[in-house]
């Protein structure tokens, strides 16, 4: 009798542990982790708070991590990760080459068939699209768009109206200067992207006519050395005049925080930078697009295609892995990322609703100015010497008088030339 | 006095040839195990660690890739690094600022080290061990400090160097160091020398210790004191501590990068002033912004940092250091 009590404990004992075991396995074969790669590391708190408990909640099993890296480390911390084979899951692609490089090696999978690719357009997908425009490799989830963001107190103080023109532009600049209270204009030359990216890339659409331009230079019927191209350097070349002391040791930060803290009058911007001053800044702020050269000009803007999500070809959870790209790709995504990341518009089709006062004007440009994408981005900078790169040195050079915009141009179009052969 | 690693080294391998000729003579011996028992872990952790890496990075240099395949091109690489344009402008470059950063140690951190040793040999000095760990306090922080410390104290907008020399009367010096082409290397070499200007010291305050007393008793009782025994007597006897101070000066140098990487950036600004050979490797091989690394080129360049340094170091060892004096107490 005892005996037999004894094995019927056992045998139940038995099946509670397997059935336990069994249980669990299950859970942790439902309970998948997926790992986000990213460069953005502002904007962890928005992921952990927004982004990823909407997308948990509405699938539940999944959990999501977002771990970045810092911006200048992350090209060469992801292609080490990736040649390792331990990189995450998900992928947050920069545009062009460098993610393209990604996917020739087989580190991205193809994103075709991910629901919810119809609602981008061409455009939008350019930035990670082969050549032969055939296959798609990362979700386009923002653009980001240049301008000038201003103190609205001090413009109001000052009797200022928005510049619309380049005289106007540096008429304004001019009466900040003279009358002392603020640095007439918050940029630095410490980084070099800085000068390049909210300097010449701000202002250059407007010279070399967007896309026209952009489209020539790669088809090699117009140089760097041409009018369009070297005025942008000349503008500036003044702009020197107008930025605090020692700019020449000034970093994107100390700019940010020149700016927040209302030392600066004018901050050339990339929209980006949106939600950062609307956190700290205590002033009234306004946005204007780089002035035109002649009143009635149509403008044009750097509306950039920045940042997409792709799929690590050697993730270990394909299926949820590709259930969040299609969440990514979905208008309920674009609504929350464009509105907890005011400065980063959506490239979906789907209209999407933005609250931001400032980030509604940069995006109403798209209606006034013709867009266009960074120059140096397609193809250009394929090659050794790297076109983005030698710009940076370039822009940096001319604001710091160390050369002048023509030797300037003519560099850059020669370390071109020496890789670059355009198709005819 | 301080015998160099090579010299133990090189004892450890004559020891080693020995016993094998003794092995090769008729008497029989048991075969000694324990010599290739004890000679084991270091040899296999030198050569996971060193050896091999040094090897794979010579054989890496060797080979290029277009389009996912690699090939071998011989000294292809070389060729590129020296005869194009472009990778000789950048190369010269860097050596040449890397040459500077290690002229402006010389010149300034080893003789402000051998002062601060000195100094710190006096017998009758007050705070003697408050004075060496504040002096080699910079040494054990991280470069990441240092570098965010100095950028934050040179900045014209939040620095305190402007206010410091204004209160001087000498605001006019100051200029925004940092970005500027001409003074961006020089600042960056001093304060690569306030961080580091410990070791020197200690190295030279240990062989100005190991003096015996009676010589400078001797120097005494023949009327050398002060300055003339500092010139005469103890200069000459630390001697070889101030060549391996110079040598190990030399090594840190060339392989510096930390510095200029966090104060800087991998771009080495203003318009590559700053660019040593560490940040020009990283670049290349790594990649920067949309520029994609290439390791080939990468491990091209560290190979020729590499033989570099091997030169150098090893005219120091066989010319310089067999022939300086050495005294036995």
């Amino acid at each position: 009798m005892e005996r037999k009590t004894f094995r019927a404990a056992a045998l139940g004992a038995t099946a509670l542990v397997a059935g336990m075991g069994m249980w669990s396995l299950s859970a942790s074969a439902q309970d998948v982790t997926l790992t986000i790669e990213s460069w953005r590391n502002d904007d962890l708190p928005i992921w952990q708070d927004k982004i990823i408990p909407a997308f948990e909640k509405a699938n539940p099993g999944i959990k999501v991590v977002f771990a970045p890296t810092a911006p200048t480390e992350y090209n060469a911390a992801l292609n080490s990760k990736l040649d390792a084979g331990t990189a995450g899951d998900l992928i947050t692609c920069r545009p062009f080459d460098a993610s393209l490089e990604l996917f020739k090696k087989g580190h991205l999978a193809p994103v075709n068939d991910v629901k919810g690719m119809e609602n981008f357009g061409s455009v939008a997908r350019s930035g990670w699209t082969t050549d032969d425009g055939k296959t798609t490799f990362c979700v386009p989830m923002a653009s980001v768009i240049h301008g000038f963001i201003y103190n609205k107190d001090a413009f109001d103080k000052l009797g200022i109206a928005e510049p619309k023109t380049e005289d106007e532009f540096f008429a304004a600049l001019d009466k900040i200067k003279a009358d002392g209270t603020y640095i007439p204009m918050a940029m630095g030359t410490k980084d070099q992207w800085e000068a390049a990216t909210m300097g010449y890339q701000n202002i250059g659409p407007n010279y070399w006519h967007g896309e026209d331009g952009r489209l020539a230079l790669i088809a090699g019927k117009q140089k760097l050395t041409d009018a369009d191209w070297v005025e942008p350097y000349q503008v500036l070349k003044r702009w020197a005049a107008y930025l605090g002391d020692g700019y020449q040791a000034q970093a994107y930060p100390d700019s940010q925080n020149l700016f927040a803290l209302g030392r600066a009058a004018i901050y050339p911007a990339g929209s980006w930078d949106i939600s950062l001053f609307n956190q700290q800044a205590e002033f009234k702020m306004g946005a204007f697009y780089p002035p035109v050269k002649k009143a009635g000009d149509t403008c044009y803007i750097s509306d950039h295609v920045d940042i997409a999500l792709g799929m690590n070809a050697k993730t270990k959870n394909p299926d949820a892995t590709k259930k969040f790209l299609e969440w990514v790709a979905s208008p309920e995504f674009a609504t929350i990322y464009a509105n907890s990341l005011p400065g980063f518009f959506s490239l979906s089709d789907q209209p999407v609703t933005l609250e931001d006062p400032i980030a509604t004007e940069f995006v109403g440009w798209r209606k006034d100015c013709k867009t266009t994408i960074r120059s140096t981005y397609q193809v250009l900078s394929r090659g050794t010497p790297n076109l983005e790169n030698e710009t940076w040195a370039a822009s940096a050079n001319v604001i710091n008088g160390s050369e002048t915009p023509e030797q300037a141009a003519e560099r850059l179009q020669k370390g071109l030339d020496s890789w670059y052969k355009p198709a005819q | 006095m301080a015998r160099s690693s090579l010299d133990k080294m090189m004892s450890v391998t004559l020891q080693h040839s020995q016993s094998v000729t003794d092995l090769a003579a008729p008497i029989r011996r048991p075969w000694r195990w324990h010599i290739v028992v004890f000679l084991a872990p270091a040899l296999i952790v030198y050569s996971a660690l060193m050896i091999i890496p040094i090897f794979e990075t010579l054989r890496l240099s060797l080979f290029t890739s277009k389009e996912q395949v690699v090939s071998f091109v011989g000294f292809g690489n070389f060729e590129t690094l020296f005869g194009d344009e472009r990778w000789s402008k950048s190369f010269w470059n860097a050596l040449w600022n890397n040459t500077y950063f290690f002229l402006i140690h010389m010149l300034v951190q080893n003789p402000i080290g051998i002062c601060l040793a000195a100094l710190l040999s006096v017998p009758r000095l007050r705070g003697r061990s408050f004075y060496r760990t504040a002096f080699f306090m910079p040494t054990m922080l991280s470069f990441v400090i240092v570098g965010f410390v100095w950028k934050l104290i040179l900045s014209p907008l939040w620095g305190v160097a402007p206010s410091i020399l204004a209160a001087i009367g000498l605001k006019w010096l100051f200029g925004p160091w940092l970005g500027q082409e001409a003074t961006a290397l020089t600042a960056l070499s001093l304060i690569s020398v306030w961080q580091y200007v410990g070791v020197p010291m200690m190295l030279i305050y240990a062989a100005l210790l190991s003096i015996p007393d009676e010589v400078i008793e001797a120097a005494e009782c023949d009327g050398v004191v002060g300055f003339a025994q500092f010139w005469k007597i103890k200069l000459p006897l630390v001697l070889p501590a101030i060549g391996l101070v110079s040598i190990l000066t030399f090594v840190g140098n060339f392989n510096a990068f930390d510095l200029i990487y966090v104060s800087q950036g991998a771009l080495a600004g203003p318009n590559f002033s700053t660019d040593i050979l560490g940040t020009f490797l990283y670049r290349t091989f790594f990649g920067y912004q949309l520029q994609l690394g290439d390791p080939h080129m990468g491990a091209t360049i560290a190979t020729v940092m590499f033989f570099i340094i091997l030169a150098v170091v090893a005219f120091y060892l066989l010319v310089i250091q067999r022939r300086m004096r050495r005294y036995q107490f």
